[in-house]
């Protein structure tokens, strides 16, 4: 990572960290619904697969804990925001919610709830990338315990099979939902899972943004280059519970403590203090700026967002006026 | 007008949206080297090579879920799922994403996937390669389901699925790939909503779709000939969404109603049809309409068992003449 990207990429690591603790907030204020899965702790490993792709070009799908990798891939975070509101001005239009962030635009390909599901769709994307002769790539970046679905299985098998350009990132945080991982896998260390399909893999530290930065780096390079698929497995930990309904009863607090000592965003911080390149004092203000934009700009944006119009409740079910649909009455065939 | 077999109508609707863009290709297990288990991508991977025309492991949540991923950004994937029973398998890449991915993306994506399987009752092919699925696939929104009754509709139904914008099931049937009948020489798309007379009649409407279109056409010949009853055949090729205005229509003119369904009655196209009837044309009727349908069994292999579990024409003779009060 060149040192001049550093700062920002603290800054934006930050941002997650903030942006993702304000929708807590309005979740417990009730401004939020549904399901909220939160992002704390996690911030390095799409940070830093990122920090090595091509954010806008590259495509990227996720599963529900989706929202900072949409605002990675370059989606206005106050229509992220509008969108957990519920609001018309929400990057889906309301209709989706946090498991379900689109920024189509920005090749970010959507966020789904069901476990394991973006596997294939992703490979499929690469297919599409393939056949058009793009230069672009396909980024998978699910949960460990997405491998323990059938589509893990099936989606490794096809995309070494047909060689596609396919960056699987698995977001080790070592918990599906409240079920640690050495009580639901047999094989704990994930990245050895693809060795079975001839998938080159790397298993990394996640909570160091510029070791994620590097191991992305082979991994990006490996696929866009036309060698195939690509595993890259980044050891993590989520501060909060899997959603917002969980007791986080399964885990004890010394492991929570043991994991906040290796916080990607401090990590970075005194990082770059002990290099001279920030003081403590740059990194207070980036943060107060940071709060300031989310109340200011991202929250007053939801908030004064319009509700979607329940006549437009039908809307985006099926294509409108498609030209191959066209009902005909049942009259003169024949 | 060409007469070809059924199989060949989609084999020619396949070729000419191949050739035509680049970007459909063709998926499913078997359906390249081999040639498609119904011949119906017969010769295509020698014309169009291993990269459209994709012979897939049997992994089918996983294959279909790879053709629908490829739909968002453009290309038009014909996926055949070599029986509709093992669509059960791909039930989640279906629902959970190629039927709700335009709505809960607000409009942004959509998955233009075409998915093409036979289901229904053979020659003793066991419960587990007999099932009849329709009914289950027509209760989700976002997913359009067609089914033809002939090689016409099987033809020019693919055409339109292929080009529409939304995703399409099309539900096949294992005994009618060598049905033939006459399909146009130029290019033709079927719409992919509506219904079609296939027999007009005043006396009574026989609803049918895909097989049991053919067992409705032969009953109404049938109590034509020996009983004077004049039935009106309509083909509901398309059952999602179900032609409301057709039914009305044709039920407004012969008073009476009976649906014919391969499937078990339960929450079936026959129980959507009656409650359209309530809907739109209550008092226009002159009896109560009827179901013809499966045994609420799984198909068992024996032959008699298997005959006597899915209906027949005589059923709807039956049926049709104890509405009358002739039986």
């Amino acid at each position: 990572m060149k040192p001049a990207d550093k700062k920002r990429v603290l800054r934006e690591m930050l941002f997650a960290r903030r942006f993702e603790e304000r929708c807590y907030e309005a979740y417990v204020e009730r401004k939020i619904g549904g399901f909220l899965h939160l992002y704390p702790g996690q911030e390095a490993c799409a940070q830093g697969v990122m920090e090595a792709a091509r954010p806008g070009h590259d495509y990227v799908i996720t599963g529900y804990r989706d929202h900072i990798h949409a605002i990675k891939c370059g989606a206005d975070p106050k229509a992220v925001m509008a969108e957990l509101y519920g609001k018309e001005t929400g990057s889906s239009k309301g209709r989706g919610g946090s498991m379900h962030i689109f920024d189509v635009e920005h090749h970010m390909m959507g966020g789904y709830a069901l476990v394991g599901g973006p596997f294939p769709l992703a490979a499929g994307i690469a297919k599409g990338l393939k056949m058009k002769g793009s230069d672009a790539i396909s980024i998978c970046f699910l949960g460990d315990a997405a491998n323990n679905q059938g589509t893990f299985h099936e989606t490794m098998n096809m995309a070494k099979l047909w060689n596609l350009p396919v960056l699987f990132v698995c977001e080790n945080n070592l918990y599906g939902i409240g079920t640690r991982i050495d009580r639901s896998t047999a094989v704990i260390e994930q990245y050895k899972r693809v060795s079975g399909y001839g998938i080159p893999a790397a298993q990394v530290d996640g909570q160091d943004v510029e070791i994620v930065y590097d191991a992305a780096k082979i991994a990006v390079d490996h696929v866009r280059s036309g060698k195939g698929p690509y595993f890259l497995e980044l050891m993590t930990y989520r501060y909060r519970g899997h959603s917002m309904s969980d007791s986080n009863a399964y885990r004890g607090k010394d492991e929570e403590r043991m994991w906040s000592k290796r916080d990607p965003i401090i990590i970075l911080r005194d990082r770059l203090i002990e290099a001279g390149a920030i003081t403590l004092d740059d990194y207070k203000a980036m943060d107060t700026e940071i709060l300031d934009q989310i109340e200011n700009d991202i929250i007053k944006f939801a908030e004064q967002s319009p509700e979607p119009v329940v006549a437009e409740l039908e809307k985006y079910v099926l294509a409108e006026n498609d030209p191959y649909v066209r009902p005909q009455t049942n009259r003169g065939a024949h | 007008m060409a007469i070809i077999m059924y199989w060949e109508a989609l084999q020619r609707a396949h070729d000419e949206e191949l050739a035509r863009d680049p970007l459909v290709i063709v998926m499913g297990e078997d359906v390249g080297v081999a040639g498609g288990t119904y011949k119906a991508t017969k010769g295509l991977y020698d014309k169009y090579g291993p990269e459209r025309i994709m012979d897939t492991p049997i992994s089918e949540n996983g294959f279909t879920g790879l053709g629908i991923g490829a739909s968002f950004i453009g290309v038009r994937p014909i996926i055949e799922l070599m029986s509709v029973n093992f669509a059960w398998l791909a039930m989640d890449q279906i629902f959970n994403s190629a039927a709700k991915v335009r709505y809960m993306s607000g409009g942004q994506l959509t998955a233009p996937v075409v998915i093409r399987s036979p289901g229904g009752t053979a020659h003793q092919l066991g419960a587990q390669h007999s099932a009849r699925m329709e009914k289950v696939f027509m209760g989700v929104a976002g997913l359009r389901v067609v089914t033809p009754s002939n090689a016409r509709q099987a033809y020019g139904l693919l055409k339109s699925a292929v080009r529409c914008d939304d995703p399409v099931f099309i539900y096949e049937h294992e005994l009618m790939y060598n049905m033939k009948g006459e399909v146009p020489d130029g290019e033709y798309f079927h719409p992919l909503e509506g219904s079609e007379i296939a027999r007009a009649g005043r006396d009574i409407t026989l609803f049918g779709y895909n097989i049991s279109v053919h067992w409705c056409l032969q009953a109404a010949e049938f109590l034509a000939t020996h009983h004077g009853i004049d039935c009106e055949v309509v083909d509901l090729f398309s059952l999602s969404p179900l032609d409301r205005a057709g039914i009305k229509a044709s039920v407004s003119k012969t008073h009476r109603a009976l649906i014919a369904e391969e499937a078990e009655a339960a929450v079936g196209v026959g129980s959507e049809v009656m409650a359209i009837i309530n809907e739109e044309c209550f008092f226009e009727l002159d009896a109560a309409p009827v179901r013809v349908s499966a045994k609420n069994v799984p198909i068992p292999y024996n032959h008699t068992l298997e005959k006597a579990a899915v209906p027949s024409s005589k059923d709807i003779v039956h049926a049709v003449l104890k509405m009358f009060g002739k039986s």
